[in-house]
């Protein structure tokens, strides 16, 4: 039986799928943290691509280690240990000098944080803060002025021009989330990492700043990398999505495929889990227990406590990565190829 | 039960003007039933807690508690309101005190209310407490750091429940949880409402967490009810604009979905 045949209708075999030339590509990356007693693996052997212009979700709980993969890929915490590869546009991330580090940030790397008035300088003005890395980079202070107006025009900041010179105070929560967007994205930078953007948010306002990422993100085919624990917003934003529990990456597929035919018992059990706003259900399935603390992981399969297809194996031995015929990358037994 | 009869309220905005926080607010919670409120940040979902609770005195309307104002209590009703009303709030691990061990915890409403008197009957009770939010017995000496985010908002649910309270009033109580926890602590205020026919007054800004709980939902906007009603009417039927352009923006977890409703923003004008 040949994979064509398991396949449904408009569904493309993974090996067949168009992928965008790879921007960043992340082999083997592992996170270490020494504490006072031990040494912790924070992220364990991640490896994952994202294609130019490609929109990609990295979805996880609280202590799976998605903030700190999206801080290693940018070099932004140094008390950790990295190990692995992580190379972008080419250019290996982790043998650059800090220096050269701290260039591709301003220039071919963006990041977004959750919340947008720690990242912004309360004493300084909206204006200078967006301008600030042009002029760094030695653009003259006129210059930069004007294309710190031209991105929060992007953004769609009502009355840009008056507004350059007020402070961060003086904003909404969702305009200095847009701030903050302007920041990271007035070097015109080819990949953005956005860790947890909207989650301070009322919904209203998170529809209006993922509309405004989206459209940019096309316009200047922008690629992104979205980290959020909320399968709601990634349904609407992703073309693929990663899920990672307890440092890994468990599943990864197509955005349509992933919600639409999630492999591991872990991608279900949360699908399974969230409440809906648009449909009423007697009851929520939910998945027993709590996500491990990094130092305190079960051994085998990490979700293995908490999975109800558990076999005797899971508890022992770590699964490897298969591909399942609906393109899924997935790391769990039931899908072992032995 | 819980009557909250045209209350209003507005605050000093400096300059002798005054902010309108709540307009003539009317929410009422019978015995058993589940009453979701939700708003925005800002719309006055805290200050209404804080008038059903008598801690803020309304500009004008009055609350009562079965037919009892909640501002001009006896002594005598007051203490049977503190023990019929009780709360879970959004962060277990901010209120839940840090040098208190789970059986203190829990217990500590069963001594003031001297409900029993006994450390043997408290203990009994609960460990009975304990298993009902999932719970076993060696939690009883441990301190509240031990636990996970969705074990202590457990354990506040059964320092909430264990006096048998009529009414629980919740803020947010799962809005700081994982998702994979979330589901558990729904199901089990779930479960408690209908064992215990509590009283529920939820109040959250998560429409998806309200619909799956909240038989009647009221939708609060900058500090008025605009929409009042079964789930069946505010969900699906909704009337009011805010309403619908809430439900329109709330994430649903199917691409299809979310895409659709993209396409459909970007061709608006």
């Amino acid at each position: 039986m040949g994979v064509d045949t398991i396949l449904t209708d408009g569904i493309v075999p993974a090996q067949l799928r168009q992928r965008p030339e790879a921007l960043l590509q992340v082999d083997q990356l592992s996170i270490d943290i020494a504490t006072r007693d031990a040494n912790v693996r924070l992220v364990d052997n991640v490896s994952f691509g994202i294609g130019r212009g490609e929109r990609v979700a990295l979805v996880g709980e609280s202590g799976s280690g998605k903030s700190v993969t999206a801080q290693a890929l940018m070099r932004l915490n140094s008390r950790v240990k990295l190990s692995g590869r992580v190379q972008f546009d080419g250019k290996d991330l982790l043998s650059l000098s800090n220096s050269q580090m701290a260039a591709m940030r301003g220039q071919r790397m963006g990041m977004v944080f959750q919340d947008p008035m720690s990242s912004l300088d309360p004493l300084m003005t909206i204006g200078d803060q967006v301008a600030e890395t042009l002029r760094i980079r030695g653009v003259s202070k006129r210059e930069a002025r004007q294309r710190a107006l031209d991105v929060l025009d992007e953004l769609k900041v009502e009355r840009a021009a008056e507004r350059l010179d007020s402070f961060p105070h003086e904003f909404s929560g969702g305009m200095r989330q847009r701030v903050v967007l302007a920041m990271a994205l007035v070097g015109e930078p080819d990949l953005l990492i956005a860790d947890e953007p909207t989650t301070a948010l009322d919904v209203r306002v998170q529809e209006r700043v993922l509309d405004l990422l989206d459209e940019i993100s096309r316009r200047r085919s922008l690629a992104v990398l979205l980290i959020t624990h909320d399968l709601g917003i990634v349904a609407g934003f992703a073309d693929r999505v990663m899920v990672m529990y307890s440092g890994r990456i468990v599943e990864e597929n197509e955005a349509t495929l992933l919600f639409a035919e999630p492999q591991h018992p872990y991608t279900r059990g949360l699908l399974e889990a969230v409440p809906r706003a648009d449909i009423t259900v007697d009851r929520l399935r939910s998945i027993a227990g709590a996500p491990p603390a990094p130092g305190a992981r079960p051994s085998g399969c990490t979700f293995h406590p908490r999975c109800d297809h558990a076999m005797a194996m899971c508890s022992s031995v770590e699964p490897g990565e298969t591909i399942t015929p609906l393109g899924a990358r997935v790391r769990c037994h039931l899908y072992g190829a032995g | 039960m819980l009557q909250i009869d045209h209350i209003s309220k507005s605050f000093p905005a400096g300059r002798g003007r005054r902010t309108m926080v709540l307009d003539d607010i009317v929410l009422n919670v019978d015995e058993g039933q589940s009453v979701g409120l939700v708003g925005e940040s800002g719309s006055g979902k805290s200050t209404i807690i804080r008038c059903a609770l008598g801690l803020t005195r309304p500009d004008s309307g009055r609350v009562s508690y079965s037919g009892i104002d909640v501002q001009r209590s006896s002594r005598f009703d007051t203490l049977r309101f503190r023990r019929d009303v009780q709360l879970v709030f959004q962060d277990p691990y901010a209120s839940l005190n840090p040098r208190m061990t789970v059986e203190e915890l829990v217990g500590e409403g069963l001594l003031v209310h001297k409900l029993e008197t006994t450390a043997a009957g408290r203990r009994a009770r609960v460990v009975e407490m304990l298993a009902m939010v999932g719970l076993g017995e060696e939690a009883l000496a441990r301190y509240p750091r031990s636990f996970s985010g969705g074990q202590r908002q457990r354990i506040a649910i059964a320092r909430a429940v264990v006096i048998r309270p009529k009414l629980l009033i919740c803020d947010e109580p799962v809005s700081a949880l994982d998702v994979s926890v979330q589901a558990q602590v729904i199901n089990l205020l779930q479960d408690m409402q209908k064992q215990l026919s509590l009283g529920i007054l939820f109040v959250a800004h998560d429409l998806a967490v309200v619909r799956h709980l909240c038989t009647t939902v009221a939708v609060l906007e900058r500090g008025r009810i605009v929409e009042h009603g079964t789930r069946e009417q505010v969900f699906d039927t909704p009337q009011h604009a805010y309403t619908r352009a809430l439900l329109k923006a709330v994430p649903i977890p199917d691409p299809v979905v979310g895409r659709a409703r993209r396409a459909e923003r970007q061709a608006a004008p």
